[in-house]
């Protein structure tokens, strides 16, 4: 057996592989049609910012002072202002959730104003959902506090603070969250293509008989998952690379990291995902099991364990814990850090380690585990 | 020399079951070796340790110099193997598949382009090699199959039931492949359910529960039981109850129907018994006939069957001689394909009717739009005197529908089986003695909390009957009912099924197995979507006797009558 012989049963392996992955329709949604989905419904639909929040603006007096507040919320991005003229008006689209807050600025406004009152106006917050009550009423005293400073400074009465404070957020100043989503997501895209339809695609070969005809071949085993492994790797850069290209070139999401640490990095990821799906394959041999089984140990913790979706520090300890197992916690925040800091050695050397320590663990278990024979 | 295949005492036990038992044979190169037995003998698991896919449990096996679990490598270059779901890539083309395994199996540049010219000639497959192997018909997905284990040279091919679900045509054609190679000198080693597959070998092993119960010519098997076997003729219509008399005789150990008369196989020794005896219209013979394999076969297992079955003692329906089942210019067309077309016939009560043909001739089609599962696109199937379209609810609930394979729920135990189609059928208050009817009568009671999918396959079929006849339909469609089943389970089952004729009840059966084509009062042949030929199994072989074929079997008639529409339809091709 030569290693020319070697190379062409690879070649003839990786090249059924490809027919087939544009051939059947399971691969193509799981490949092609699901990671543009998720792309797009996490580009434009999902944020976590807020952006023209309904509210009620409650007028109650007719001043000038009152009139000059009531346009800077009307001119705010922030809010989508309905108004009214009495508190009992807009009550009700409280409750019921029509508006997140309600401001009321009082009949005696302008007295209070001038005569100091370090609470001249009234917040009322839909306090249900914590995170938007907390965003709402940070935006809606923003843009009290901008409006006053703007006021006192028009008068001439530069009352100016003897200290001031100015955020600024650095690395992603527009506060977007599709420009920490995006980056996040190409880890979960890509635990689909590694760990799905890698565990999908071989145990329908177990499925249809043909693992076993291969396996009466001269094929060795480590050809059959190399065979395997080379399309999917490279199915799963393509997928990066696609994401990537529409997450900077469509949705603006900065990229201050190299190419090469991005493949570098990605790769270390998509060899743990690989590894998952080899290893469900070779436990579960129909494709329903399979499927069960990347969806719960792969596909889920990569959306919600991994930091994407929510904080990993405010979890309780045990799935904290837990996280520790999961690849995408390690891969999420390195691709946060590439797109919008650069490539930053602190985080990404610890986290690409720990991913090789997995894809290791991974491997070695599939080569252990895979079977040379039908029954073992 | 060293014999090509050497299987020294070897078994393999899986759980606590051994599926080859202390097995000790002898396989010889240029000849083909038929590996024969019932589902469940150990068929597929002595093939796949041959090919070294499992490791004896004891035992030392040698294939062709090599020991398949020490020394696969070399294994493997010499021995090809054709999986019982062929091996294919359904979603790459025939070219596809075969450049896939020339490329495995190292073969390149001219050898390659010679290999493929002959093996494309040699399976008539290079009109399709564009074709997505998923779209083949069963019989040239086996052709296929063949001819991607044949890219390279074997010296053993090891086929497990390539015959499968396989009509008689491309049977016969995969059977003439298989001998041309073994005039080559290959070894082939051919595993089938199919006894008349078996009498064509050269040498068989006959597999029973793992164990070898003959190993040999199967001419020396069938001559232990020569001048036993027996055909009665000249029954009239009384074929069926005389069969039933036959079988509680002394000397018969062996009955079925053939056609119009009746196969009895004698006890070693025994007189033939006279047709007075066996309650046989005076008009019956009783002549010797050559024995089969078959015949040799039920007589070696030893056992008897006593065609006592629960149905006999029910009342009769009062619907023989009454139109049952009505097709009607019946046409399905799918796009411009047309499957069916002006498919046209009339069952009475108490009469079995089979549909046979190729695979994709459209019987399948015909079937299920007579029994509902599918919309004609023209046409009219009327069960009962009920359109199944306009009245399907009313016609359903006369029909009992019996799927191919075994389409029971595996998971759930016998009792509730019964009870979830006692269930379906609106039998929920009724229900419970008709279930205690039925587990008596076909003996299910010691495995009631049994799950189905665990039982043997006879008790599976008892299953599948008692669960398609619970609510009493007057018409039985049957979907290749014993395709895979061993000989002694399709007796019982045809057992059951005669007794149901007996009281009326309609039978309308698809079928590829020319055996149970044999118990059909009467048979549609249908080919290219259209009903070719109708008429009884014993007009049928008529139709086609030839001076060169003075005795047609079924097999012989039906490809006979397809071969002559073929012809035809050429010929008008030509003009």
């Amino acid at each position: 057996m030569t290693p020319r012989d070697r190379l062409r049963r690879l070649t003839a392996l990786v090249r059924k592989e490809t027919l087939q992955i544009g051939r059947d329709p399971s691969s193509l949604l799981i490949a092609v049609v699901l990671p543009l989905l998720l792309l797009f419904l996490f580009g434009y639909g999902v944020s976590f910012d807020l952006r023209r929040s309904p509210i009620c603006l409650v007028v109650e007096q007719q001043s000038a002072a009152a009139s000059e507040l009531t346009a800077s919320f009307l001119a705010s991005r922030f809010f989508s202002v309905q108004g009214a003229v009495t508190t009992r008006d807009c009550q009700e689209d409280l409750v019921a959730g029509r508006v997140n807050a309600v401001v009321v600025i009082p009949s005696d406004f302008a007295n209070r104003l001038y005569a100091r009152d370090p609470a001249p106006m009234q917040i009322l917050v839909d306090g249900s959902d914590p995170n938007t009550a907390g965003l709402m009423a940070n935006y809606i005293s923003g843009t009290w506090q901008t409006w006053q400073a703007i006021e006192a400074d028009s008068r001439g009465r530069g009352v100016a603070p003897r200290l001031g404070v100015t955020a600024r957020y650095r690395y992603n100043p527009e506060k977007e969250s599709r420009n920490f989503l995006l980056p996040g997501l190409v880890a979960v895209i890509m635990t689909l293509i590694g760990t799905m339809l890698t565990a999908l695609v071989v145990s329908r070969e177990w499925e249809r008989g043909t693992m076993e005809a291969m396996m009466a071949t001269p094929l060795s085993v480590f050809e059959l998952l190399l065979g395997k492994l080379i399309p999917y790797y490279l199915l799963g850069m393509a997928a990066l690379g696609v994401t990537t290209t529409i997450a900077v070139w469509l949705f603006d999401v900065p990229f201050r990291g190299s190419v090469l640490v991005l493949v570098a990095v990605s790769t270390v990821f998509l060899l743990t995902t690989l590894g998952q799906g080899l290893l469900i394959s070779t436990l579960a041999k129909n494709q329903f099991v399979a499927t069960q089984a990347a969806l719960f140990s792969a596909f889920l913790p990569g959306f919600l364990l991994s930091g994407l979706v929510y904080e990993i520090p405010s979890m309780p300890w045990p799935i904290r814990l837990f996280t520790y197992v999961v690849p995408a916690r390690y891969f999420v925040p390195s691709m946060q850090t590439m797109f919008l800091a650069g490539d930053v050695p602190g985080v990404l050397v610890p986290n690409s380690l720990a991913l090789l320590v997995i894809a290791t663990v991974l491997f070695a278990v599939v080569a252990k585990k895979t079977p040379k024979r039908l029954d073992g | 020399m060293e014999p090509l295949i050497h299987i020294d005492g070897v078994s393999k036990v899986f759980g606590a079951q051994p599926a080859i038992d202390s097995l000790s044979v002898v396989f010889e190169a240029g000849r083909l070796n038929g590996l024969v037995g019932p589902d469940g003998a150990g068929k597929t698991t002595l093939i796949r340790l041959l090919a070294g896919l499992l490791k004896p449990s004891a035992g030392r096996l040698r294939v062709a110099g090599f020991d398949p679990v020490a020394e696969p490598a070399g294994l493997r270059d010499v021995v090809a193997y054709m999986p019982q779901r062929f091996g294919l890539y359904e979603d790459l083309t025939v070219m596809e598949n075969l450049v896939l395994y020339a490329d495995i199996r190292g073969v390149v540049g001219t050898e390659r382009r010679q290999t493929f010219e002959r093996l494309l000639s040699f399976t008539d497959l290079a009109r399709f090699s564009e074709r997505l192997a998923g779209r083949l018909s069963g019989g040239m997905k086996q052709k296929l199959g063949l001819a991607c284990a044949l890219v390279k040279v074997p010296k053993v091919l090891l086929l497990d039931e390539p015959s499968v679900g396989v009509d008689p045509i491309s049977r016969r054609e995969l059977w003439r492949m298989a001998a041309d190679l073994v005039g080559q000198g290959i070894g082939v080693i051919w595993s089938t359910a199919y006894l008349d597959e078996a009498e064509r070998c050269d040498h068989v092993l006959l597999l029973n529960q793992g164990k070898s119960l003959f190993s040999g010519p199967p001419g020396d098997l069938t001559a232990e039981i020569s001048g036993r076997s027996f055909l009665v003729r000249g029954l009239g219509s009384e074929r069926r109850q005389v069969l039933q008399r036959a079988l509680k005789h002394p000397s018969v150990i062996d009955g079925i129907v053939q056609g119009a008369n009746l196969r009895l196989v004698l006890a070693e020794g025994a007189p033939p018994p006279t047709p007075a005896e066996l309650g046989a219209p005076p008009t019956a013979s009783l002549d010797p006939t050559p024995p089969r394999f078959e015949d040799a076969f039920v007589a070696r297992l030893g056992k008897r069957q006593t065609g006592d079955s629960p149905y006999a003692a029910r009342e009769a329906l009062g619907t023989a001689g009454e139109v049952t089942v009505e097709a009607k210019g019946l046409t399905k067309r799918f796009g411009s394909f047309t499957a069916a077309s002006e498919i046209s016939f009339a069952i009475k009560g108490g009469e079995i009717f089979g549909l046979l043909g190729p695979n994709g001739a459209g019987k399948s089609t015909t079937f299920k739009m007579l029994c509902g599962l599918l919309k004609p696109s023209g046409g009219i199937a009327r069960v009962s005197g009920f359109d199944l379209m306009s009245a399907a609810s009313q016609a359903r609930g006369r029909i009992g529908y019996m799927a191919q394979k075994f389409s029971l729920y595996g998971d759930l135990s016998v009792r509730q089986n019964l009870d979830f189609f006692a269930g379906i059928y609106g039998l929920a208050k009724g229900g419970v003695p008709v279930i205690a009817k039925m587990v008596e009568a076909f003996g299910l009671g010691p495995y009631i909390e049994v799950n189905a999918g665990a039982l043997p396959l006879g008790f599976k079929q008892r299953l599948a009957l008692a669960c398609a006849t619970m609510h009493d339909p007057a018409v039985l469609f049957l979907d290749e009912p014993t395709s895979g089943v061993d000989p002694l389970t399709r007796r019982e089952f045809w057992g059951h099924i005669n007794a149901l004729v007996g009281r009326g009840v309609t039978v309308v059966v698809t079928t590829h197995f020319m055996d149970e084509a044999e118990y059909c009062d009467r048979i549609g042949l249908v080919y290219q979507g259209r009903l070719i030929a109708e008429g009884s199994p014993d007009r049928l072989k008529a139709r086609s006797r030839t001076g060169a074929c003075p005795d047609p079997t079924l097999e012989d008639a039906f490809i006979g009558l397809v071969e002559s529409v073929e012809r035809n339809g050429r010929g008008h091709d030509a003009t």
